[in-house]
């Protein structure tokens, strides 16, 4: 496993929230020459630390005003059934995350939709419709805040400078304002 | 969401958008070339979409799991709604975790929904009994455990 320093945590903590810094801006943040700090990016991409980047767009200026959880129990379970519903639940333009859980129920679905009446159709004509759903269970997302979590901290030792960092959390705290 | 007024999108803004979701880092030549415009125009159009408050902007994904964060779980929360703060006074401790990666609020069975990150399943239960269990109005947990993530590219379906 990669070790971090102090740097490479402030390096990745500022592209979570801005990945289209250069090197040269990052370098002046934090005090490195260009190249330095290109070659501790390259370092964090290559150990898949920085595992890729994200556009991210307003889901609600872009007319898609509804966010649902779904966790779907499977109804007939066996390794063949997981792998079908796998397969046509990703293809699913409007899901946009998929997660194999252990607990309560089998997967945990992200869907966006226009609205209510546009998740119903997207609930009833392409989730219920998945082979081997069995229970559905729905959660319309209100509000929604992304973390930068522990990158302060160190891997091992989580309990590190807790005054600093709940000052620096603190301060984004609605980050998608 | 009551001041995000909706945008109409042209055919070039919804295609550069769509090459854009998936591959964040494509240069505006590379761009044009896909869409069949001049570089400058992309660069206009993404100006415009960025002004507009469509494009918020790039975010890196961090691995936890790269960074020897294996276990993540999903906590569902019940508030006990009959304090009129509960909700407030809940979420701004939450913020105060570190382990915390995500807060969402619904609408529905469930009330709150905090994603949690740990080392191994020693660190997930002191953070547990620490950090969560400790946090205000508390009427209801339940525990799921994010086996494998199957999709995960978050993409608006434009």
């Amino acid at each position: 496993m990669i070790e971090l320093d102090e740097t490479d945590r402030a390096l990745l903590a500022a592209l979570a929230r801005d990945a289209r810094l250069s090197a040269a801006a990052l370098g002046r943040r934090l005090g490195l020459s260009q190249p330095a700090a290109w070659r501790r990016v390259r370092r964090l991409e290559e150990a898949g630390v920085i595992a890729g980047r994200r556009l991210e767009l307003d889901a609600a200026r872009l007319g898609f005003g509804v966010t649902v959880f779904l966790g779907i129990k499977l109804a007939a379970k066996g390794r063949a059934s997981l792998e079908d519903f796998e397969r046509a639940v990703t293809a699913i333009r409007e899901v946009q995350r998929v997660e194999h859980m252990l607990g309560l129920y089998d997967y945990r679905l992200r869907v966006v939709a226009r609205d209510l009446a546009d998740f119903e159709r997207v609930l009833r004509r392409r989730i219920m419709t998945l082979p081997g759903v069995g229970q559905v269970e729905a959660n319309v997302m209100l509000s929604e805040e992304r973390r930068p979590g522990p990158i302060r901290g160190t891997a091992c030792d989580p309990a590190g400078d807790r005054g600093e960092r709940a000052r620096t959390t603190g301060g984004q705290a609605h980050g998608s304002e | 969401m009551a001041e995000s007024e909706e945008i109409i999108l042209g055919d070039l803004d919804r295609r550069l958008l769509r090459y854009l979701q998936a591959e964040p880092s494509l240069g505006h030549a590379e761009l044009g070339e896909r869409a069949g415009v001049a570089a400058s125009r992309v660069t206009r159009r993404l100006a415009r979409l960025e002004e507009a408050g469509v494009i918020r902007g790039v975010r890196a994904v961090i691995d936890w799991r790269a960074l020897g964060y294996a276990v993540d779980v999903s906590l569902r929360i019940t508030l006990e709604k009959s304090h009129p703060r509960a909700f407030d006074e809940f979420l701004n401790a939450a913020r105060q975790v570190p382990e915390v990666t995500e807060i969402q609020t619904f609408l529905g069975r469930v009330d709150v929904r905090l994603g949690v990150i740990a080392t191994d399943l020693a660190h997930y239960q002191a953070v547990y009994r620490d950090r969560i269990l400790t946090l205000p109005h508390i009427a209801d947990i339940e525990s799921l455990m994010t086996v494998a993530t199957v999709k995960a590219d978050e993409a608006l379906p434009l």
